[in-house]
């Protein structure tokens, strides 16, 4: 579960953990659960698009601390979910979705030579230092730090957005909760692609 | 084959049987036994009666015009088609009930196709076709509605498979036809167009189900065909894509309805057209059962206070309520028997439960986020608490939660002995009572010491084999068993197998139960319909050990993870089964 699969699928985030991090019986009924359907890509989709808040290795490092069951800023620490558990039929998911939709905010998210796309809930970050590092999480990457002038200068990787006319953005140019609302997808480019998205003061 | 035919006489009664045995004494004609006969409608009444002797079988199988499949893959077309010359209407069930929850790959099977065929030769007076959770492709409706000229009743139940077209076939070609009811089916490319193709003079329509469709459909051919069927017309389940005032209209077409599924309630109303819905509601006096309400809050309540009195099942599991609106309308109905609700109600809510519905028989509570981890969402053991004390006469309860109690659900049952289902789940696999942090062994030992009559059971929580020594010991009414994350060795399940008389479905997910709990359980799979196993300790060879023992056992693999005899048989669905193995399993089923 330490492991992030380098292949993007992260099917450990897909396996079952009882219990909350730290109580005795997790390792012991880890070692016998298995992600009951790791060879079905769509039962992975499914997992993957409806719930998966935390890449493995933030729910990793946050199992090394039994006191510390929530992350940082306070959200609950999010537990991976498991196939067909709870019981509960597909149409019925669906009645979350339909009534809160301000509760989450699936965003697509592409790293150039990453063979998969990803998916983030943007609702689940509340400042751009927490998305930056969760993207570096994901992608095994370094973003960096964002400068009005200098955009990500220095940085291998520039995360940038589509908004919603369609422009390509840097990340970090317009006021958070701006972005929130306007960013359709993200893509973390190389550097050396980037140039053009620099804004010139 | 035509009712009438004069069967052979084979079965004529002699003075002795060519096996010898003593029937003499049962020397009616074979008329006046299969006059007899014809009153005995369970089919497993006349199963036994088929045991008694060869006349009997004989009788019984010439009289028999229901026919039960509990799983399709137990017993071929042809051997049902030789055996029973006289069906009208047919329920066969099809997909292990895990499937709901994705946990069976797409293809599977359970495809209706094959005994549409054999039906359509066997049995052209079919009536009643009713499916549970099978695949049903548009081919099949066509032949379905072109192959039964007398075609009255079509249920799917959970099933998937067909789109529009099967559906317009349907509509189209049975002229006769009485119930179209596509509950909880999922249907991708549906639309309504199909309710444009009932005939002009079509009337004769008494059960309209289409609430789990998603999308739009045709509304002013909806609003002829109720119109049409007004005086027949007792259940009308539509889809979201109803608004408040069509359903006005419709219910004004309707006053006969005995069940009505609404569709949304989201809709800004003039005063007017409040007072209209109200009264149309009023007008239903024969109304019983509520669902659909999807969005409706408590703004919206007063246009059903005319039919609540009324009301003995309420289903709110598409609306989102709060316990103070749910407190509000329960006030209303005092009568309901079935309620069901999402959690967001809370323990509150249930509260109001408990002192509004005395009579209350069946409760289902469903999570609004099955994945939300917040504790402080949803309903707790409290909840169970209010409900059991101000509901005694409650015997079904399916309770999603995310704590619990050994202590409440012990003082539950003690207030509500009669529970014949009890389907308890704890969201976090593995969760310990709530404040003792002990395993919840107590709970489930007590439902089944306090409860006879438990028919079915689901546990949940953190469980050691303890649980299960107490179902075997004390659950001899036990019929379905699911279990979930729970148990310690292989000791948990064979004191089931061993322990409860007449289990028929057990299902089994992420238990550490190995090659001896399998294999424990080698006389009683015969006996039973069903055996799912999954993400268990079972592997390849007491997979292949139980097939080789039990020939008439179909032991099937899905997914294995190698075929070697090590290798762990990731999820293992073991059935009873009089056809041999599957003839249309699909490569990622292997049976052994």
């Amino acid at each position: 579960m330490e492991n992030y699969e380098a292949n993007g699928l992260n099917l450990k985030a897909t396996e079952l953990r009882l219990g909350l991090p730290g109580t005795g019986n997790e390792q012991q009924q880890q070692d016998q659960y298995s992600s009951s359907s790791s060879s079905h890509q769509q039962n992975v989709k499914n997992n993957y698009n409806n719930n998966n808040k935390r890449s493995s290795s933030e729910i990793a490092s946050s199992c090394d601390d039994e006191q510390q069951q929530q992350h940082d800023d306070g959200a609950p620490l999010a537990k991976a979910q498991v196939v067909g558990w709870p019981p509960v039929r597909s149409y019925r998911k669906n009645v979350l979705e339909k009534k809160n939709p301000e509760s989450s905010m699936f965003l697509k998210v592409s790293m150039d030579g990453a063979p998969y796309l990803r998916k983030i809930d943007l609702k689940f970050y509340n400042n751009y230092f927490d998305l930056l590092k969760g993207l570096e999480n994901m992608f095994k990457c370094t973003i960096g730090v964002y400068s009005e002038r200098e955009g990500y200068n220095g940085s291998e990787h520039v995360p940038t957005y589509e908004d919603k006319d369609g422009d390509w953005m840097l990340v970090g140019d317009v006021p958070w909760d701006m972005f929130v609302t306007s960013c359709k997808r993200l893509r973390i480019m190389k550097a050396s692609e980037a140039k053009g998205l620099v804004s010139p003061l | 084959m035509d009712p009438d035919t004069k069967k052979c006489k084979e079965s004529k009664p002699h003075s002795s049987n060519s096996n010898g045995s003593k029937c003499s004494h049962l020397k009616f004609p074979d008329e006046a036994l299969e006059k007899v006969l014809s009153f005995i409608d369970s089919h497993k009444d006349r199963n036994t009666v088929s045991l008694v002797c060869k006349e009997w079988y004989n009788a019984e199988r010439w009289t028999r015009s229901n026919l039960f499949i509990g799983n399709c893959y137990s017993v071929s077309p042809e051997i049902v088609s030789r055996r029973f010359p006289r069906i009208k209407s047919v329920r066969i069930k099809g997909k292990p009930r895990f499937s709901d929850f994705n946990m069976l790959p797409r293809d599977w099977g359970a495809n209706v196709h094959a005994w549409l065929v054999m039906f359509a030769e066997v049995y052209p007076f079919l009536e009643e076709l009713r499916l549970k959770r099978m695949t049903v492709n548009d081919e099949s409706l066509e032949l379905l509605a072109k192959s039964f000229t007398g075609f009255k009743a079509l249920s799917l139940l959970s099933c998937d498979g067909f789109t529009d077209d099967g559906l317009k076939f349907v509509a189209t070609h049975c002229r006769n036809l009485t119930e179209l009811d596509i509950q909880d089916s999922v249907a991708v490319d549906v639309g309504g167009d199909w309710l444009t193709c009932f005939p002009e003079n079509f009337s004769s329509l008494e059960i309209l189900n289409f609430a789990s469709l998603n999308s739009e459909v045709n509304f002013e051919s909806l609003e002829k065909l109720v119109n049409r069927c007004k005086n027949t017309l007792r259940v009308l389940k539509v889809n979201e894509s109803i608004t408040l005032d069509q359903l006005q209209r419709l219910l004004v077409h309707a006053p006969n309805l005995v069940e009505l599924g609404t569709g949304s309630f989201m809709q800004e109303l003039t005063p007017r057209q409040y007072e209209d819905v109200g009264s149309a509601f009023s007008n239903c006096g024969k109304l019983r059962v509520l669902s659909g309400l999807w969005d409706a809050t408590d703004l919206h309540f007063s246009v059903l206070y005319g039919a609540c009195a009324r009301l003995t099942f309420l289903n709110f599991s598409e609306a989102v309520l709060q316990s103070g609106e749910l407190a509000k309308l329960l006030a209303h109905c005092p009568n309901l028997r079935r309620l069901w609700v999402i959690d967001t109600v809370q323990d509150k809510g249930l509260e109001a439960v408990g002192s509004s519905c005395p009579l209350l028989e069946e409760l289902r509570v469903f999570p609004l986020d099955p994945y939300d981890l917040d504790h402080q969402h949803g309903v707790t053991e409290q909840g169970l608490l209010a409900v059991s004390l101000g509901c005694p006469k409650l015997h079904y309860l399916l309770y999603f939660c995310r704590r619990m109690t050994n202590a409440a659900v012990i003082a539950a049952v003690k207030n509500c002995p009669n529970f014949t289902h009890f389907r308890l789940c704890i969201m976090n696999p593995g969760q310990p009572d709530h404040l003792t942090k002990s395993p919840m062994d107590a709970a489930f030992a007590a439902v089944v010491k306090t409860c006879p009559k438990l028919r079915r059971l689901s546990v949940s929580g953190l469980l050691t084999d303890k649980t299960f020594e107490s179902i075997g010991e004390y659950a001899k009414n036990l019929e379905t068993l699911s279990v979930a994350f729970a148990g310690s060795s292989d000791k948990a399940m064979v004191c089931v197998l061993r322990g409860c008389p007449k289990l028929r479905k057990l299902e089994i997910r992420d238990c550490p139960f190995g090659n001896a709990a399998l294999l424990s359980g080698v006389e009683k799979y015969e006996m039973m319909r069903s055996l799912w196993m999954s993400a268990c300790d079972v592997t390849m060879k007491g997979c292949r050990m139980l097939a080789r023992e039990m020939p008439r056992l179909n032991v099937e693999v899905i997914e294995d993870e190698g075929s070697d005899d090590g290798a762990k048989a990731g999820k293992v669905y073991v059935y009873r089964t009089v056809a041999g193995p599957r003839r249309d399993a699909p490569p990622f089923v292997l049976t052994l």
